[in-house]
């Protein structure tokens, strides 16, 4: 099968490799209708994450139809059209019981502090992902949910990350009706946390970012304030001054390791890897919310240390709330979302590229070229 | 107060719908279950079979019931990565040498592929025609700067050379 294929930092390629079969009772094989790539592929394309494996195919956001199904599988069969959510989860553990599953204990061998996911290298367990014409999903009685026959399959595929994480990260900012809610990053996931943040009543959304054209997109799609930070001298005296001086009652992290905007971060974080990416979004996240306040990360960081001023923390007795998404537990509300027309996540695909030209893809998104906010990969055969 | 509110976005679809004053940051501990203290005791799900090598981090106990099988570790960056997960996540020790095996795995890639008769194609591999197209500027920049950069270091060796004799 066709499948991309990581050869190092900045350097990928479709390439023909064996396609996957079933491992386990729980497994099962689905063939791939379409995939997108993620900001959080661009920390493993940059060569972010530790224990990245050349050879080994990204995708943790995809959809497909049920080819091979293992003898322990009740729920779905043969020919089924599924959404997969990005984390692999048995459901069983005590963390899958809190409903924590980006938090499963039994996916991941390689680290205990974050659970399995496809095509996230092997500091999420090692699978091969779904930028690629097959992928093989275990626990598929757990994450795979049937796509409803009125969906979009670019609203279904936009499900198994973007949306449930821009709408978690709005939804762990513990928004109170009429909250300034300040969002850093307006890339897929800060474009969705900003428009969520209205449903849960936020008074005002401003989102900072430095791409212009990401920022005129905001503006129009969440309806909010959006601004460039490198038009101001410090966002942090800027989010103060625009907040009467108070600071932000929620700001939320949509960043992650790849932040820009502070040199010595982008030094240290980026280049050296010195610290686990760059923490220039987070420190001005902790340093513009109000005393008391709320920061919400869903932004991605490697998993060493980051420079961020936790005494500030401490002396503002700002709560931390952080999680990967936990994609199956959100779907029933935001499929029900999308139907009354409250979330159109369709809207922010911007391209739609053959999966043989993955490598186009990851640099266009990367560098942020051609009005790029959400590439989608199609693979050969599904598009015959 | 907040019925001024709900008029002031009406035009925002759905302002307000998950707006829920008990929407606390108390998550997750509202889904609290109690089995936390039964510790690692869940009922497991079957254990996959083990085909190939897979390292585990030391702060658990054994392999997880599924675990991806994608490139096993080989070569000289395996022997990289099993030293590494000989520390825990909480070390150095652990994620240094990570780094330095994806280093040396990227070298092993390309060996590989000349091995198979492959030249890769590098240009191709960083996307360069999607930069030809929509940011010729920057890639004649790029290009222009390596080039300069070259000429200054091999001048600059020269004239070490030339200093010497
Ligand atoms: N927690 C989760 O479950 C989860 C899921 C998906 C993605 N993520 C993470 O969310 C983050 C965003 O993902 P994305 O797909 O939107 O990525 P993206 O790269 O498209 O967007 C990031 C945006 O941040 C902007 N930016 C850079 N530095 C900034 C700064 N200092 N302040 C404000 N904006 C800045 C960039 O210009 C870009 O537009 C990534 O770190 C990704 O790994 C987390
Ligand atoms: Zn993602
Ligand atoms: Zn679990």
């Amino acid at each position: 099968m066709l499948a991309m294929n990581y050869r190092g930092p900045f350097r990928v390629r479709a390439e023909q490799k064996p396609a996957p079969e079933i491992l386990h009772p729980e497994d099962a094989i689905v063939r791939v209708l379409r995939s997108c790539i993620c900001g959080s592929d661009l920390h493993l394309y940059h060569g972010l994450v530790p224990d990245t494996r050349v050879g080994t195919t990204f995708g943790h956001e995809f959809i497909g139809i049920v080819e091979d199904i293992g003898p322990g599988v009740k729920n779905l069969k043969v020919g089924d059209k599924v959404l997969v959510p990005f984390n692999i989860a048995c459901g069983k553990c005590a963390f899958c019981k809190q409903e924590l599953f980006g938090n499963c204990h039994e996916s991941n061998p390689e680290a205990t502090a974050v659970g399995g996911i496809y095509g996230y290298s092997h500091t999420a367990g090692g699978f091969d992902g779904g930028q690629a014409e097959y992928v093989r999903v275990p626990y598929a009685d757990v994450g795979p949910v049937i796509i409803p026959e009125d969906m979009d399959p670019d609203d279904a595929v936009l499900l198994t990350d973007v949306v449930p994480t821009g709408y978690q990260a709005a939804e762990m900012g513990g928004i109170k009706k009429g909250d300034t809610v300040v969002v850093f990053g307006a890339g897929p996931v800060g474009i969705m946390a900003a428009k969520c943040a209205w449903l849960f009543g936020a008074g005002r959304v401003i989102v900072i970012d430095h791409i212009e054209y990401r920022l005129d997109f905001v503006r129009k799609y969440a309806q909010c304030e959006a601004y460039n930070f490198r038009s101001m001298e410090d966002p942090v005296v800027f989010l103060k001054k625009t907040t009467d001086w108070f600071g932000a009652d929620v700001c939320i992290d949509a960043v992650g390791g790849d932040a820009a905007g502070n040199a010595m971060q982008t030094i240290t974080g980026r280049k050296l890897m010195l610290q686990a990416g760059s923490a220039t979004a987070l420190h001005w996240a902790i340093n513009s919310v109000k005393k008391g306040g709320i920061v919400s990360i869903v932004g991605v960081y490697g998993p060493t240390d980051n420079l961020i001023p936790i005494g500030n923390v401490v002396n503002k007795g700002i709560t931390i709330r952080a999680n990967q998404a936990s994609v199956k537990r959100l779907l029933p509300r935001l499929i029900e979302h999308i139907r009354s027309g409250y979330i159109d996540p369709k809207a922010i695909i911007s391209h739609r590229v053959p999966l043989e030209e993955v490598a186009d893809a990851y640099h266009i998104f990367s560098a942020k070229l051609d009005n790029c906010i959400k590439p989608i990969l199609i693979p050969p055969s599904a598009r015959q | 107060m907040i019925m001024d509110l709900e008029k002031k976005f009406a035009h925002i679809k759905g302002w307000g719908v998950d707006a829920d004053p008990k929407n606390e940051p108390t998550y997750p501990m509202k889904k609290y279950t109690g089995d936390d203290h039964q510790r690692l005791n869940w009922e497991r799900p079957e254990e996959q079979p083990v085909t190939v090598e897979i390292l585990h981090s030391n702060e658990r106990p054994g392999l997880p019931a599924v675990f991806g099988t994608s490139t096993p570790p080989s070569g000289l960056s395996g022997n990289i990565r099993r030293f590494a997960f000989k520390y825990s996540e909480s070390s150095y020790g652990h994620w240094l040498p990570l780094l330095l095996a994806d280093r040396v795995n990227v070298v092993e890639g390309i060996i590989d592929d000349l091995r198979k008769g492959h030249v890769p194609n590098i240009f191709a591999e960083k996307g360069y025609k999607a930069a030809w197209t929509h940011n010729r500027a920057g890639v004649i920049k790029k290009v222009a700067i390596t080039a300069l950069a070259t000429t200054a270091l091999i001048l600059l060796w020269k004239s070490g050379k030339a200093k010497k004799r």
